[in-house]
């Protein structure tokens, strides 16, 4: 099959289309995630998406209505626990992920009827992203790179010193706000994509393989995306052509630049 | 003209702890204020609550002749915290990027940096001798070198106080020396007021023209000379004090 025909799929084509979006805002906002050592709120989040989707089903709504708002305001609890409580971050996550799968199994448990469904979203495919699917993403998609664009300096600069920010007038408790809000949006994005199982994966691989290379932070955005973006397509095309499952593929050739890139700066350096 | 600082029966409570109690200070233009005292005796607290960190309890806080929750220059003020607990070599930021958030005070939303904000980072980094690491990642530097850029980053907004907090603390002997003797500069050609936290008691007397001796009370603020001659508050100084004193009879 040559490159024109397999474009020609409109599946394809909306898959290239919602992927390249979620791609390059999941490693944007990584960058940040991944700097201010909040890496596996992604993970914790996408627990939560399992129990909000849930929800959306048993109550017959379309499940990404649901599980945007469910999982922005359990990322504000998240942030609320590991603020105003003697709690510490990670555990605030483990308290709510858990309720998130939690609820999510009991309400699977108790209809017996959408159990497929659910569970078709562990593991994502974004070969059967329907057209209000890929609409919503490039519509959240753009929301998050504009607030990204807009705040750029208040989130450099309160990732790098908080403390310091604070002392320029940057309001650090928004920002904090914004970033786990804007996780929580892409975390909902990026599930149709690689499944709940794999969320923190576009999260984490691309930012931490751009940071190998890092020449400056702008440049270590770039390149995140870059490397994001590459690994979408390329998965999508060859869990395509080999017949294999999409997010695995995704997060597999992610991985495998790291992998690269990581050989590449050791051997570098011992030269 | 108003004191560039100006502290009036300030106390901040920790819970139940007292970290400062009924503290009083006015800081004037020009003036170089080396801060000491024992270890948990309030000094960082003091520097938190006057940059608007931490709430405080009870007393105020005037800044440039404004109250501090209406204080909204911050530019004029230059802040170099404890570079131990600040810096992450990993962090993939240029040294022209991180002095750059010095502006940050000055814009409003959507900030945006403009050719006149490089002009000033170019000149800062050229006044401090480190334009070469322009765009140098933080962490390929030195420790003084590091020091030097968080100093940019405290200048480039042309303040007209800077509050250092142990900005000695990770630095070599040779590179301590030199950094004193920058910050002297800056207080005698350019004007510029200072605040210094430092356990370097040693030093403070060569640089400094006054010094403020806190432990949790503020038991001196004057000239460090007269701070020698007053038999009264060397007594209360006891051991914490002893080579503050020592240094200067010697």
């Amino acid at each position: 099959m040559d490159i024109i025909n397999f474009l020609q799929y409109s599946f394809i084509q909306k898959a290239f289309l919602a992927g390249s979006f979620v791609a390059i805002v999941c490693s944007a906002l990584g960058l940040f995630l991944v700097l201010r050592k909040m890496s596996l709120i992604g993970d914790g989040l996408s627990h939560v998406s399992f129990g909000a989707i849930a929800l959306g089903l048993f109550f017959g709504i379309y499940p990404f209505y649901v599980a945007v708002p469910v999982v922005m305001i359990a990322s504000i609890l998240i942030l609320k626990i590991s603020e105003k409580t003697k709690i510490y971050g990670d555990s605030a996550i483990g308290i709510v992920s858990s309720v998130g799968i939690a609820g999510g199994v009991i309400l699977a448990s108790v209809s017996h009827g959408f159990n497929v469904d659910l569970f078709s979203y562990l593991f994502g495919n974004i070969l059967a992203i329907s057209n209000i699917e890929v609409i919503l993403s490039i519509i959240l998609s753009i929301i998050v790179l504009l607030v990204i664009y807009f705040f750029y300096w208040d989130l450099f600069s309160a990732t790098f010193d908080e403390e310091y920010a604070k002392t320029t007038g940057v309001k650090t408790n928004f920002i904090n706000i914004l970033l786990t809000l804007l996780t929580a949006i892409t975390v909902v994005l990026s599930v149709k994509m690689v499944g709940i199982m794999l969320v923190s994966a576009l999260l984490i691989i691309p930012a931490i393989t751009a940071l190998q290379l890092a020449k400056s932070f702008k440049m270590t955005m770039i390149i995140g995306s870059i490397v994001s973006l590459i690994s979408v397509l390329l998965g999508i095309t060859l869990s395509f052509l080999f017949d294999l499952p999409a997010g695995a593929t995704i997060v597999i050739i992610n991985a495998l630049f790291f992998t690269l890139v990581f050989l590449y700066k050791k051997l570098s350096n011992s030269n | 003209m108003p004191p560039i600082i100006e502290v009036k029966n300030l106390s901040v409570n920790y819970g139940q702890t007292e970290a400062l109690k009924n503290v009083s200070f006015a800081i004037l233009n020009g003036d170089f204020v080396g801060l000491a005292g024992p270890n948990g005796a309030g000094k960082t607290t003091l520097i938190k609550a006057i940059l608007g960190l931490i709430p405080v309890s009870s007393g105020s806080i005037d800044i440039l002749g404004n109250k501090l929750d209406k204080f909204n220059n911050w530019g004029k003020i230059g802040y170099l915290p404890q570079k131990s607990s600040t810096i992450n070599a990993l962090f993939p930021a240029i040294v022209n990027e991180i002095v750059i958030l010095g502006l940050l005070s000055q814009k409003k939303f959507p900030k945006r940096t403009t050719k006149n904000d490089q002009i000033k980072v170019n000149n800062i980094l050229n006044d401090l001798g480190i334009s070469d690491f322009k765009n140098k990642m933080l962490g390929e530097l030195s420790g003084g070198q590091q020091q030097k850029v968080l100093l940019a980053r405290a200048l480039v907004s042309n303040p007209e106080i800077l509050i250092f907090d142990e900005p000695s603390t990770a630095l070599d002997p040779n590179s301590r020396e030199s950094f004193f003797k920058l910050v002297q500069k800056l207080n005698k050609e350019k004007g510029i007021a200072i605040i210094l936290i430092t356990h370097d008691t040693g030093y403070i007397g060569s640089y400094a023209n006054k010094l403020m001796y806190l432990d949790h009370e503020l038991k001196y603020f004057g000239e460090i000379s007269g701070f020698c001659l007053s038999d009264k508050e060397n007594h209360s100084f006891e051991r914490s004090g002893k080579h503050i004193i020592w240094h200067q009879h010697n």
